[in-house]
């Protein structure tokens, strides 16, 4: 082909749509539809003793009030428990509607349906729950000392305990010259999405089918486990993921209450009926993630290589594991980072607290891990005195390592190791790109200014395109058209333009002839869903497997017609030509006919195929016993083990030296995904994961107070950065191939958002002068430090700050 | 995140609005920008049973600037006096101070007087209005009366403003001639309410300080000023060391904690504020 399409910085097609105000989102869905609005719990740990609605019964406009009561079968059930795990002795889940106890405020337990939302919300005012309150478990350290339970039969609060060990670490720690203990803390956030979660049924009792829209990441996903639910055979649900105005994680868990309460509803009434969550249901009634207590014992030589790594970490699941847990498994794998741990051993205990349930949000564990093991380094190379990055590169794996296996089991129960990665070229890029070695000249001048200044540094390594599988289904109509889909969903990561440049790449076709469509279980009923930094490694590579399927059978049918070897032909442009002689030809629609031979000619092209055209061979049938008729193709990708991006970020931030707010002067990015299809959407992906790692680190938390209560239920007190708090982005790339897939790619969706607390953290600590052991960290909490550490309550770092070209003493300015 | 129903109510006049809220009594809220009231209907933590809709009142949307004062109407959007030169001509603080009332499209939208009738703590023009000795003109049963600000603000989102009055303009007298002022606030974000936010005015008067007044946002209950004329009198401007100011401002204002900043951690802000505000505001003064 003249141009190749894969790896070109090709514009987002899906964006001329969604940035008109043209995007199909759930809400611009269903305008027939009745509303449900929901009763939530307002107390975070109580037992429903009485649910009075008669006050609500005379609301006009109301067509119906559900609790637990009215659910039959397993629609009264509680919802599956998605991911076992032989650790997650004591998993729990939530019923649809609250069963006689509720676990966290928000918890549904009433289910209205009226004419619209407004009628719904005045209805759900009127009714009265009497709760008999139990002590509300909020906060790690409540939930670790276990006084109070969240779920009775649950001891200690513990839903998981899971221990893995590489090597002796006792004996390796005691072997260490020297040890360092850290106590480590992250705080909770959320995916927050743009637009919330969203369900619309429609019921066609005629036919005894459901249709369901969910603004979901998984519609196969949500389409079994809504069946199972309904106890409807699978044939007779469809689910459709219209498009999603993100997901980060929070749409991955499923299915949600309502995603069972809505279908089950519009059958019942045999109408239309749509729920689309409001912000505060958002914040109470989703999910959260991030919250980790950690503890990091290190024994390390006088060089800085790690030897011994002990962590302990607890895990805030929330009321609830519907997720299992995957996050915590995460976290305690890859901590790791691209460093060799020497014997690891690491021990986790996710707790149960009466607040929102804990699912993954976008990094999923991975910022709490790097925090811990970037924290751990930055300890390593203060105590040794040696440069931050020199610390990291004794301890690098290397390339001629690779594969590297930790001896550890991965999220997907695979062996956690990795396949590619060149960490020393990556760290070098990033020195490069930041001015690593000039920084201590960059201090003085500030400091002569009377500013203060701190540089800052992480690494991570993220496991990306787990299993099990995804599938690709393309089929070129007699236009020429291409028709492509998987089933996988898009929140808005430009799917339709990256599987696009796949299939105009393996296909020879223009781009503008690609069609995509994403997460429709009537297009393609085979898929898991869009998680884990796996669409373009999954679908992509399965679409790219179904592309290859399709060119051969074109250039089959091609070199039949046109009397040459198929291995003479070239696809350019959606037309098949002789290489070399390319005033032999025929148009890829052309063999689109030429495969489905015809009975009806239904348009001139369709003459071609019809048994009177032209010399059908008598003796064999129109179609031969091992072809299909179309020119369409169909294949899975299923790898054997994830694929490892890594990536390595560095900042400069400025903190006030009064007010202590902390500006990010400089954000640097180095990058490696393995071959990018498309270096724009990569580099997009890589913007909105600091923006949300920015926002983790400096501004989000979840305010609970000692009741339970989320103080900060709204986008006023929930401070997610505005574009004026995410700095400018630097970025450079590698591309290690990844030997594990036919494209060589590896996932980038989540890649930003991992270090950035590390980075930040980092950062502060070399401008301040003492260590950051918490995040996210505000103005008022870094001042309050400087105050403690003035008072001789908080230690100073040992080492001189940043200072790689001129090492000076300047312990005195503390 | 829907609003309990409510009546409608889309006077034409302010003597009809003044008719209906006069009727609706207690159970009435005023609709300009809707900024402020919107969110707190559509979360149903207030549920007025008739919303009085000023918006199509004649003669609202007016600024007057005069020798003496700039004169807002209750229907002027923020933006709209943030743009106005005249007013940015006659008292450069309007402008200063707007910059930071929240964002462009809810500037865009709510109302400069709707902000003071609002008395929000943290919000920037009541202080901007106690700073300037400012005035705010209501309409009742009985007819106009003029509020002078100390006995506007009662306390946080509380006034002296009747059920049946509408406050139809506010006046921000024009201060001395030689006065440079300044507004510097501080948010966890741009541009939300802010952790802390002062107004600075330093009048200067034959090379000497004649005038000193501080205004504060988010510190106090309700709008105050802090007058140090007689701590800066007969000073000259640029010999002034205005990080002298700290005791008074940390006596000056009384913050609280909350989720975004502790009360120290205010105080502290307010007094760096001040120091930068009047260094700034005494540089601009001639």
């Amino acid at each position: 082909m003249t141009t190749s399409m894969f790896g070109a910085p090709v514009a987002r097609r899906e964006d001329p749509r969604l940035v008109t105000g043209n995007g199909r989102f759930l809400d611009d869905l269903g305008h027939d539809a009745l509303a449900a609005a929901f009763v939530r719990s307002p107390h975070a740990h109580a037992r429903i003793v009485d649910i009075d609605v008669t006050d609500a019964l005379d609301v006009d406009g109301l067509v119906g009030i559900w609790t637990h009561e009215d659910l039959p079968g397993r629609v009264g059930e509680p919802l599956p428990l998605l991911i076992p795990h032989p650790t997650l002795t004591h998993g729990r889940t939530a019923y649809a509607l609250a069963k006689d106890e509720v676990n966290h405020v928000g918890e549904p337990i009433v289910l209205v349906i009226a004419r619209d939302r407004y009628v719904a919300e005045d209805v759900a005012q009127l009714i009265r729950v009497e709760y008999d309150f139990l002590t509300p478990v909020v906060g790690i350290e409540m939930a670790r000392d276990a006084t109070d339970l969240v779920h009775d039969d649950v001891p200690d609060n513990v839903s998981a305990h899971m221990f893995q060990e590489v090597g002796d670490v006792d004996a390796a720690m005691a072997a260490a010259p020297r040890t360092l203990e850290l106590d480590l803390s992250i705080e909770r956030s959320a995916c927050m999405p743009m637009e919330g979660k969203g369900v619309y049924a429609r019921w066609d009792d005629e036919n005894g089918e459901l249709r369901l829209y969910s603004s979901t990441q998984t519609s196969t996903g949500v389409r079994a486990a809504v069946a199972a639910k309904l106890d409807l055979p699978l044939a007779k649900v469809e689910c459709i993921a219209p498009d999603v105005g993100g997901g980060f994680g929070v749409k991955i868990n499923h299915p949600w209450p309502e995603e069972v309460l809505i279908p089950w509803a519009a059958r019942l009434l045999d109408q239309p009926v749509k729920w689309v969550e409001d912000r505060r249901e958002h914040f109470t009634s989703s999910a959260h993630e991030r919250g980790q207590l950690q503890t990091v014992k290190v024994g390390f030589d006088d060089e800085g290589r790690i030897l011994a790594l002990d962590v302990k970490l607890w895990h805030d699941n929330g009321a609830y594991t519907p997720y299992g847990i995957i996050v915590p498994i995460i976290t305690s794998t890859q901590l790791l980072g691209p460093y060799k741990p020497g014997a690891y051993r690491v021990e986790f205990w996710s707790l149960y607290t009466n607040t929102v349930l804990v699912t993954p949000y976008r990094g999923a564990g991975r910022p709490q891990g790097c925090f811990a093991m970037e924290r751990t380094v930055d300890a390593i190379a203060d105590e040794l005195g040696l440069d931050r990055t020199e610390v990291r590169s004794r301890n690098f794996i290397l390339p001629s390592e690779m594969p590297y296996d930790h001896g550890l089991l991965f999220q997907d129960g695979r062996p956690l190791r990795y396949d590619s990665g060149d960490f020393p070229a990556s760290l070098d890029k990033l020195k490069a790109l930041v001015g690593w070695d000039d920084f201590a000249a960059y201090r003085a001048e500030a400091e002569a200014a009377g500013r203060k200044v701190g540089l800052g540094i992480g690494c991570y390594v993220e496991g990306t395109g787990v299993g099990p599988y995804e599938g690709g289904h393309i089929q070129v109509e007699t236009s020429g058209r291409v028709n492509v889909s998987t089933g996988l969903t898009s929140q808005g990561q430009g799917h339709e333009t990256v599987f696009a440049q796949i299939v105009a790449n393996e296909l020879g076709v223009p781009i503008e002839d690609v069609h995509v469509t994403t997460g429709d279980t009537r297009r393609m009923p085979y898929a898991v869903g869009t998680f884990a930094s796996r669409a373009a490694v999954m679908s992509g590579n399965a679409i790219a497997l179904a592309a290859r399927t399709v060119r051969a059978k074109a250039l089959r049918i091609a070199a039949d017609a046109l009397e040459v070897s198929a291995d003479d032909l070239e696809i350019v442009d959606g037309d098949i030509r002789v290489k070399g002689a390319p005033g032999t030809h025929m148009s890829l629609g052309t063999v689109s006919v030429m495969s489905n031979p015809l009975r009806y000619a239904f348009d001139e092209a369709a003459k071609a195929a019809t048994q009177f055209a032209g010399s059908n061979d008598p003796s064999k049938p129109p179609v031969a016993d091992d072809d299909e008729p179309g020119l369409e193709g169909k294949d899975f990708y299923s790898p054997t083990q994830a694929t490892f991006a890594n990536g390595m970020h560095a900042a400069i931030v400025e903190t006030d030296p009064v007010t202590a707010e902390i500006r990010i002067l400089r954000y640097c990015v180095v990058h490696d995904c393995g071959p990018m299809i498309n270096p724009m959407i990569v580099e997009g992906q890589v913007h909105g994961g600091v923006a949300q790692g920015v926002g983790g680190a400096l501004y989000e938390r979840m305010v609970y107070d000692e009741s339970g209560q989320l103080l900060n239920a709204s986008f006023m007190d929930f401070l997610m950065p505005y574009a004026s708090e995410v700095p400018v982005i630097e970025t450079d790339h590698l591309e290690t191939p990844s030997p594990l897939n036919p494209l060589g790619i590896k996932g980038a969706g989540e890649a930003g958002c991992i270090p950035v607390s590390a980075v930040i953290a980092s950062a502060i600590e070399d401008a301040e002068g003492f260590p950051i052991r918490s995040m996210p960290i505000s103005p008022v909490e870094l001042w309050e430090l400087r105050q403690r550490h003035a008072a001789g309550d908080w230690p100073s770092l040992r080492r001189p700050r940043h200072t790689s070209s001129s090492p000076t003493d300047t312990q005195e300015d503390r | 995140m829907k609003p309990a129903p409510f009546v409608h109510h889309a006077p034409r006049s302010v003597d009809e609005a003044v008719a209906v809220l006069g009727e609706v009594g207690h159970d009435g809220k005023v609709l300009a920008g809707g900024q402020s009231l919107v969110p707190i209907l559509n979360m149903r933590l207030a549920s007025p049973g008739h919303l009085v809709d000023i918006n199509q009142v004649a003669g609202l949307d007016t600024v007057v600037v005069d020798d003496a004062t700039v004169r807002v109407g209750a229907l002027v959007r923020h933006t709209g006096l943030e743009r106005h030169e005249g007013a940015y001509a006659a008292l450069p603080l309007l402008r200063q101070a707007l910059a930071h009332v929240a964002h462009p499209v809810i500037r865009n939208r709510g109302t400069t007087v709707g902000s003071i009738a609002h008395a929000d703590a943290a919000g920037e023009m009541p202080t901007i209005l106690a700073m300037c000795d400012g005035v705010v003109e209501a309409v009742g049963p009985a007819g106009p009366r003029e509020i002078p600000w100390a006995d506007f603000f009662l306390g946080p989102l509380e006034t002296s403003l009747a059920e049946d009055e509408l406050a139809t303009g506010v006046r921000f007298p024009r201060f001395a001639r030689g006065t440079g002022t300044a507004f510097l606030e501080r948010a966890r974000r741009h541009g939300d309410y802010a952790l802390a936010g002062v107004g600075a005015a330093v009048t200067v008067t034959g090379g000497v300080v004649s005038g000193v007044r501080l205004g504060f946002v988010s510190v106090t209950d309700v709008p105050s000023v802090l007058d140090l004329t007689d701590a800066y009198a007969g000073q000259e401007p640029s010999a002034v060391d205005w990080a002298s100011s700290a005791d008074a401002v940390a006596d000056a204002v009384s913050p609280e904690d909350d989720i975004h900043a502790t009360a120290a951690y205010r105080r502290m802000l307010a007094v760096e504020l001040a120091r930068l505000a009047l260094t700034e505001a005494a540089g601009r003064a001639a």
